[in-house]
């Protein structure tokens, strides 16, 4: 990796909010102790689809301490981010199986709970729709009989009444006809998983109190407390500025506490007994069952070549398992379907993009919005189609690997500095992994079979056109600096890298600057959320415009102590300086507060930074052709697993894991590496064993992380990393940003790997022992 | 209330303190440590026992506090990540990166700081079987092992 | 959250526990013994189970005995699963034990929980049936001691006064040749999907099974079919499958083909260590 000229930029820093998390004093949500506070507790569905015939409150209201009991009469009125179609607490009928049908409040979190246990639900069966493509058909029951009448919140999304289709995104570029007729060799691909969990290990949690004022005051361990706050807003009709949203530290995310969920019930529960402080925290059957999950999906892929092995069509179908509420999963299908070729230059592709109601948990963004779930159906359709030319996987990716002139399924011209550098990503890890045609597939000594499998990745932010961040710069007496963001730390150590930022825009040593951790809506200014790996950019880019402002601030009070113009100064090492005599100049100390004369006259008053940024030229997709601008860039990358699989009981171990990422200039190398690492971990545990299991009435059989099986740290492979760095003309330091890449392509890469390894197709997820050995009964290598 | 003793005044030495509180007997050391003595360090993850974030040491043995009645602790040197003094654990998880969000992390160094008093011989096969113990999100877990193995070099 | 409330006595000697739990039964209250506890903990909060009472066995010595005595080795029943892996008094066990959740966890499990608790898979009895250990059961009949066989069944036949205060295994059978081997769905921190464990005491193959079917066992039928070592190890593990004394397990953690699958495998791997190591 070159570091260029950066002091600050491209090291790796330690991390800002480390010796806290170290000694465990870091507070999260749900360790704001209050006294008097009230708690709040779920009863949640034990069926997946049934009409609600009567809820039975008596047992529960004689627990003592119970102060007041919701239920989905108490605010019958759909709520969603894109499309309003979930009641905060199940109304009339209950989708899924962990729907929150009524919200206990008590005393205490025992009497809550103890209430919980005690309310009786009276159901009436419903039959229920246990997969994507079932819903798809024409005499499946529908789960939302409204669908039509329900507000869409956002542009762009497309749900169809009276079908379970919650969005359709078209894409139709080129002429695909031309593009079959140009396939020398076609190829048919399907795979299909369900959905599965983000399981964070911090629990979503959320506390709601209304001041006597009307103000409301919600702290929650959320990714975007301005979302949240838009949205309460939204559907409860309270004027932006009587909302404060706090966040704390959040104990990991991916994607999961993006979604509001627990923030309209804490509110209502608040509401419920006057306004009082009232604390929400799922357990962890909750966590996994009632809140929502990552999505499913069912895909087929076609693909057309040259005999060489040139791509010429695409015709792709993705039905993704939205759940029983469209929440994000709307804007999933619709950022599957911007990206739906993986990165691949072709000409002619079709694509429909459906986000699926059915009887699963509802689906929200998880770490790759779409993206981890595309690229293994695309990935395994490019192994199938390089096995059917007779071609190296490797070699036929880098044939038809995209470039600048080239144009995405949505038509957006790619250039230098919009996209990353695919090729060079699959030279280095061509490299990295000693991949050659021979070392593919090897025998090892005692009869293992030893396969490597590589995806290529790439993704855009499908952020809205009007995404946009904020900073300010507050100086201390000290002459150090306070940055103040609604960047959200959620583990990833974005507020590490926007420190380095401004450290080396403003040429400061680190530890002068103190980045304020917790998030307040109030103080803070505006973000739209910590999300869709954008935040290095988007934030960055504030951060700079604020350093700036501030550094023309420092000048200008500069210029006065120094008797010369702004124009002759210079900012750094904590001083302003006169650039042709660095030696003639004054410490920031001496100006940020204003500049006092030795009589005691001061002038220029504080130097406040401020500064934001907009993505844009962003546009909302075409409903029949998909033509738009879903996002300002691309970072790609390309993944690759080497596998040890036993041929006598089908079992397999992960030996390797390597990512090679094109994600601009790194900023903080070591963070970068572990943000890859963990990446690729999550993806593979993801890929060889995460997932709900449900019986055929929708019930989740395993709402534990004892059942939910999660990789472990004595089964994690040896991980390989490396860098591509193609500047991003305007991110920060030419910054794209990575925080979902690594689990990207694992999927993909691991489903390549076993499939070779095996000699036989593997479509479905997770890659269990089990299902080996049941796709190789057939036969297999 | 029906007329059965359903919960006690207890006393446990927590971080070698005394500490005189008034428990439910079915009340477990996480609700504890965490609601009545303030020891936020003390993670809840999954109440079930699966997941290690929740781990402290009971006469130096790591046990997950969401698994053990506060009346069981009775009699017991508990230590909660707040009475780690030996700082060299939390020193090598910070120079190996092996933290990002942080809510695995006490879980981990402290069932980390069991393994390096109690097996300071320990072998690759004695950390896997002792670290496989948590769950962590994040990291990859690389990161973490390197710290332990690292603090277990220098031991030697 | 436990939303319950109980009653929490921690006696100090086996007759005191007898007479709280006769006190409290004779008062109708649900009374349980507890040991680990960890199944008692995750079970009440989930609201499965609702104690009235719990008499915790750990400060009764007896219970907390681990030592090699007069021939014997003589294990208390609230002895953890830790301490029992990593003291090999009895390779077998501790290696069966080890594989029982993580480590964390077997500090709080106890053997005693492992036998009597309600999660099935009770791995820690195999070695025991395969020694024909003893039991030292303690009830409002007085001290007995029973042999292991005699209280397995499909479940443990344990009056519902009666605990376990020891285990008693004739130290002659941690020194025959063992072998063990559990499979799990995928990751190995997870129940077996089959488990089994052996010995071959004068030159007899022993072998009981966990996770196969709804209960752990051992069954002559079984053992006399892996002994009859003119058949293919192939041949054996069929007919084994046609002995099994329930239909195999068909659950999410695997289907009852790939069951069948992974016992077959497990049996010849077993066959193939054992009857290598004879020739």
């Amino acid at each position: 990796m070159n570091s260029n000229n950066f002091s600050v930029v491209g090291k790796s820093v330690p991390r800002v909010d480390i010796a806290d998390k170290a000694s465990g004093r870091t507070k999260y949500t749900n360790d704001l102790s209050s006294p008097g506070m009230l708690h709040a507790k779920l009863h949640i569905s034990d069926r997946a689809h049934a009409m609600i015939h009567s809820i039975n409150l008596k047992k529960a209201w004689e627990v003592s301490g119970v102060r007041a009991i919701i239920t989905g009469e108490s605010f019958p009125f759909p709520v969603g981010p894109l499309l309003a179609d979930r009641p905060p607490l199940a109304l009339k009928k209950v989708r899924y199986f962990g729907e929150p049908i009524a919200l206990v409040v008590a005393d205490t979190e025992q009497q809550a709970k103890k209430a919980a246990m005690l309310i009786e639900v009276v159901y009436e069966d419903l039959p229920v729709v246990n997969s994507p493509s079932e819903a798809l058909k024409s005499d499946t029951p529908l789960i939302h009989e409204d669908l039509g009448s329900y507000k869409v919140q956002v542009k762009g999304v497309y749900p169809v009444p009276n079908t379970n289709i919650a969005n359709l995104t078209k894409i139709r570029k080129g002429n695909l006809e031309a593009g079959w007729k140009n396939s020398d060799v076609k190829i048919d691909s399907k795979v299909s998983f369900g959905p599965s969990d983000h399981a964070a290990l911090e629990t979503r949690s959320a506390r709601a109190e209304i001041k006597p004022s009307g103000h409301v005051i919600v702290h929650t361990a959320s990714q975007g407390p301005f979302y949240v706050r838009k949205l309460l807003s939204q559907f409860f009709h309270i004027k932006p500025g009587m909302i404060t949203v706090h966040t704390p530290a959040v104990g990991g995310a991916f994607g999961g506490k993006g979604a509001v969920q627990l923030e309209f019930l804490a509110y209502l529960a608040s509401r419920a007994v006057g306004g009082k402080l009232v604390n929400l925290q799922n357990s962890r059957e909750e966590d996994l069952m009632a809140s929502p999950v990552h999505i499913g999906l069912e895909a087929r892929v076609k693909l057309g070549a040259t005999q060489e092995g040139k791509l010429q069509a695409a015709e792709i179908e993705y039905l993704f398992d939205g759940g029983a509420y469209s929440d994000t999963g709307a804007g999933i299908s619709k950022a599957a379907a911007s990206d739906c070729t993986g990165p691949y230059s072709i000409e002619n592709v079709y694509c429909d993009s459906y986000c699926m109601y059915t009887n699963h948990p509802y689906a929200t963004s998880f770490r790759g919005f779409g993206h981890p779930e595309l690229t293994f159906a695309i990935e395994r359709a490019m192994d199938k189609l390089a096995e059917k030319l007779n071609m190296d996987p490797l070699e036929l990716r880098l044939l038809n690997a995209i470039k600048p002139g080239d144009t995405t399924p949505t038509q957006v011209h790619l250039n230098a500095s919009n996209i990353g550098d695919i090729s060079a990503c699959l030279l280095r890890m061509k490299e990295m992994l000693n991949w050659n045609p021979d070392t593919q597939i090897m025998k090892t000594e005692d009869g293992k079979i030893r396969a490597k499998g590589i995806s290529c990745l790439w993704k855009t932010s499908s952020t809205p056109p009007n995404a946009t961040a904020g900073a300010v710069l507050t100086f201390n007496t000290d002459g150090s600096v306070n940055l103040s963001c609604a960047a959200i730390e959620v583990g990833q150590g974005t507020k590490t890298v926007l420190a380095q930022i401004l450290a080396e825009k403003m040429k400061m040593a680190m530890k002068d600057i103190h980045v304020k951790l917790e998030v307040n809506t109030h103080h803070d200014p505006h973000q739209w959320k910590t999300v869709a790996s954008s935040t290095t950019y988007i934030a960055g880019r504030a951060v700079m415009a604020a350093a700036d402002d501030a550094i023309t601030q420092l000048k200008k009070i500069g210029a006065v102590a120094l008797k010369c113009l702004p124009d002759d100064l210079e900012v750094g090492n904590s001083r302003v300086y006169v650039k042709d005599s660095p030696e003639y100049g004054v410490k920031i100390t001496d100006l940020a507060v204003g500049y006092k004369y030795p009589d005691g006259n001061t002038v220029g008053g504080l130097v406040l930074g401020e500064g934001s940024y907009n993505v844009r030229h962003l546009t909302p997709l075409d409903p029949e052709t998909g033509f738009g601008k879903p996002g300002p860039q691309w970072a790609v990358g390309v993944q690759a697993v080497e596998v040890e699989f036993n041929p006598e009981d089908f079992t397999y171990r992960v030996l390797k894991s390597a990512t090679v990422l094109d994600a601009g200039k790194v900023i903080n190398p070591q963070a970068a590496i572990g943000q890859m690492r963990g990446g690729m971990y999550m993806g593979l545990s993801w890929a060889s064993r995460e997932s709900f299991i449900f019986d055929g009435h929708g019930k989740i059989l395993n709402p534990q992380l004892r059942t939910y099986d999660i990789l472990r740290s004595s089964e994690i492979p040896e991980y390989l990393v490396d860098f591509v760095e193609t500047p991003l003309v305007d991110g920060p330091y030419g910054a794209r940003g990575m925080g979902e890449y690594g689990v990207i392509g694992m999927a993909g890469a691991l489903g390549n790997a076993l499939a070779k390894a095996c000699g036989t197709d593997l479509y479905q997820l997770p890659l269990t022992h089990e299902r080996i050995w049941g796709s190789m009964k057939g036969g297999g290598r | 209330m029906e007329n059965i003793e359903t919960g006690q005044l207890i006393k446990l030495t927590v971080n070698e303190q005394s500490k005189e509180i008034y428990v439910r007997n079915s009340e477990t050391l996480l609700h504890t440590l965490r609601e009545k003595l303030g020891l936020m360090g003390v993670k809840p993850g999954c109440y079930n026992g699966d997941c290690g974030s929740c781990t402290v040491l009971i006469d130096g043995i790591p046990i997950n506090a969401c698994h053990i009645l506060s009346v069981e602790a009775v009699g017991y040197q508990i230590m909660t990540i707040e009475g780690l003094k030996d700082q060299t654990i939390p020193e090598e998880f910070i120079k190996n990166w092996a933290i990002q969000c942080g809510y695995c992390t006490p879980g981990f160094i402290l069932n980390s700081y069991a393994l390096v008093q109690n097996n300071p011989d320990a072998d690759d096969a004695a950390i896997d079987e002792w670290l496989e113990s948590n769950i962590c999100r994040c990291t990859g877990y690389q990161e973490i092992k390197e710290s332990v193995k690292n603090i277990l070099n220098v031991k030697r | 959250m436990i939303p319950i409330d109980f009653e929490y006595h921690r006696p100090k000697a086996i007759t005191d526990a007898i007479k709280i739990y006769q006190a409290l039964t004779a008062d109708n209250k649900d009374t349980v013994y507890y040991g680990g506890g960890t199944e008692l903990i995750s079970r009440s909060r989930l609201n499965e189970i609702t104690p009235q009472a719990i008499i915790d066995l750990k400060n009764i010595p007896e219970c907390n005995t681990f030592k090699r005595e007069a021939g014997q080795i003589v294990i208390g029943s609230t002895v953890s699963l830790t301490a029992i892996a990593d003291t090999p008094l009895f390779p077998l066990l501790s290696n069966v034990v080890r594989s029982i959740a993580f480590r964390t966890a077997r500090n709080k499990i106890t053997i005693g929980g492992n036998l009597a608790g309600d999660t099935f898979y009770r791995e820690a009895i195999l070695p025991l049936l395969l020694s024909d250990s003893k039991v030292v059961l303690a009830g409002g009949k007085g001290i007995r001691q029973v042999e292991i066989h005699e209280i397995v069944g499909k479940g443990m036949k344990l009056a519902k006064d009666e605990f376990i205060v020891q285990i008693l295994i004739n130290e002659k059978y941690t020194k025959y040749p063992y072998f063990n081997h559990k499979t799990t769905k995928q990751s190995k921190v997870n129940y077996p999907i089959v488990s089994l464990a052996s010995i071959k005491v004068d030159d007899r193959i022993r072998i009981a099974f966990s996770g196969v079917c709804p209960f752990p066992f051992r069954l002559r039928e079984i053992e006399d079919i892996m002994n009859n070592s003119a058949e293919s190890p192939g041949e054996r593990a069929r007919k084994v499958i046609d002995l099994l004394p329930s239909a195999i397990l068909n659950d999410m953690h695997a289907s009852r083909e790939y069951r069948e699958f992974v016992l077959k495998q497990s049996l010849c791997k077993l066959l193939e260590h054992v009857e290598r190591r004879v020739s």
